[in-house]
């Protein structure tokens, strides 16, 4: 039986796996530039399609409030319950605000709405280009000479990097919300307390910044790596299969090595 | 378009819990009567587990330094003194991160792997070839996936986290010059860490593949249909991950206390 899941040959364990690889890696990187440079230059010259762009940031931001709501509330709780042993070791109940916060602000909230938002939006939108690239409508806007970068993609990346950005706003506040009612519960440590501690000075507007402008770039490694694999679909209903899986597999790898990479670069 | 078509299709959160929870059992059901084919399995383990260790690695690598390198920022503004950094660091790794980053990866690698096979097999009529041939689906595309990830999600995540922790003792050594022998520090780490970790592994590694099957079986309509289901599948297993995280741990926090 031929395995459709296979998402990419860089995965397997021998040597000249690792090599190809590598290869694959530059191609992949090298294809979303290209894509990039595109998206820009129709971003300048304002060939982008509006109505589409304003159905993209509904779609896409709107309908994943729920989720990244849930999310949010759920990974605040988790906090507090991996940093209690800590705090209670230490006695220092008016750290537990600090402590939570600047794991949620810096780190967590943004990097898990982003692993959120990639598995909800961007494969949803590699599955729809794919789909619209196997069953030719891409091919058919070329030949009614509407430029498909201008007309679908560009909104769609614009779409995303909003929807990422701002869910990340939503989810810093509902996580903090969510780990001031699980240190309540479990803690005892009064909202007040936590807040004080969050507040007291050793946390500041940069750390929001900090995990902002991480959210934002995320939003453009998601965008594109969606884009791309969307666009170079080929093969039919398993091939739309394929595509989303290298989509998020690619996306997840790339949000942890920029994360690795930004939190030296903007400390 | 595809988002409509989606939307209309998704049952309520009560039915997907009970398709969900029957799934689960006939899976579990098929799995304990035998007469699985034995190569099915272990092709779904090379699948399952080898061919998803570099991603894995790779990610838990960087994990492991972004963790040790912010952890340490903050420590310093509050305390100078780092010593206990590689102790909290590894009961925080063992207790929840390893299980849970890797099953975050692996509901995206595995999930939408599995979801786009069973939803593409389902969509070109090979699952209703199976009924014709009176073969069970489940037995034969459910069962061997899913006893592959159970058993190879625990050892995934071993080798995960020794990674981590390798490029965590870099980070803490390159950058706050703590010695490697100083971060290698076990002190904290106790039985029920353990516990709560191996049970998570379990959890997540029972959760995905059900999941995903389940988004996979119930695709219909062509390759928006498998997509739709890939989707389906990525964003259940996380979210499913993220829920069963908050309560084993919470679970595990009021049965062994802090």
């Amino acid at each position: 039986m031929s395995s459709p899941g296979a998402p990419l040959r860089d995965e397997s364990p021998s040597l000249s796996g690792l090599f190809g690889s590598v290869s694959d890696v530059v191609a992949v990187v090298g294809a979303e530039g290209v894509l990039m440079s595109r998206i820009f230059s129709r971003t300048l010259s304002g060939s982008v399609d509006r109505a589409e762009l304003m159905r993209s940031l509904y779609r896409m931001g709107l309908r994943s409030v729920p989720i990244v709501a849930v999310t949010a509330l759920f990974v605040g709780g988790i906090m507090v319950i991996q940093a209690a042993p800590i705090v209670e070791r230490y006695g220092a109940h008016g750290l537990l605000g600090w402590g939570a916060g600047f794991g949620t602000l810096r780190e967590i909230a943004p990097l898990l709405t982003a692993l959120m938002i990639s598995g909800r939006v961007g494969a949803n939108n590699t599955a729809e280009l794919g789909t619209m690239t196997v069953t030719e409508q891409v091919d058919a806007l070329r030949a009614m000479a509407i430029d498909p970068i201008g007309y679908l993609v560009t909104p769609r990346f614009y779409g995303i990097v909003i929807t990422l950005f701002l869910s990340t706003i939503l989810a810093d506040v509902l996580a903090l919300l969510g780990a001031s009612l699980a240190g309540r519960v479990l803690l005892g440590v009064e909202p007040i307390v936590f807040y004080n501690g969050l507040t007291s000075g050793l946390l500041g507007i940069g750390d929001v910044v900090h995990g902002l402008v991480k959210s934002a770039v995320f939003g453009v490694a998601i965008a594109l790596s969606s884009c791309h694999y969307g666009l170079a679909t080929e093969g039919g209903a398993p091939g739309v299969g394929r595509a989303v899986n290298s989509a998020v597999v690619v996306s997840a790898a790339g949000i942890f090595v920029i994360d690795y990479l930004l939190s030296f670069a903007i400390s | 378009m595809t988002e409509g078509a989606a939307t209309a299709a998704e049952p309520g959160l009560g039915v997907t819990l009970s398709e969900l929870y029957r799934l689960f059992k006939l899976t579990v059901r098929c799995c304990l009567e035998g007469g699985l084919e034995r190569g099915s399995v272990l092709r779904q383990m090379y699948e399952i587990g080898n061919r998803s260790l570099v991603f894995l690695c790779i990610v838990m690598g960087f994990m492991g330094m972004i963790l040790v390198y912010q952890a340490g920022l903050q420590t310093q503004r509050v305390v100078p003194d780092l010593s206990l950094l590689g102790a909290t660091f590894l009961e925080l790794l063992v207790r929840d991160l390893a299980a849970s980053i890797c099953a975050l990866m692996l509901a995206t690698r595995v999930g939408a792997g599995i979801a786009a096979e069973i939803g593409s097999m389902v969509v070109t009529e090979q699952v209703d070839a199976l009924h014709m041939c009176g073969a069970d689906p489940i037995k034969h595309l459910v069962c061997p996936r899913f006893l592959a990830s159970l058993g190879m999600f625990v050892m995934l995540v071993v080798v995960a986290a020794c990674v981590a922790v390798a490029t965590g003792a870099w980070t803490a050594s390159a950058f706050f010059g703590i010695n490697p022998r100083t971060f290698w520090n076990l002190s904290l780490l106790s039985a029920s860490d353990v516990i709560v970790g191996v049970t998570k592994c379990l959890a997540y590694g029972a959760a995905i593949p059900v999941i995903s099957a389940h988004a996979g079986l119930t695709a219909f309509g062509g390759s928006e249909g498998v997509g739709s289901a890939t989707t389906r599948a990525v964003v259940g297993s996380s979210l499913a991950v993220i829920v069963l995280n908050f309560i084993i741990s919470g679970t595990g926090y009021l049965i062994f206390g802090p």
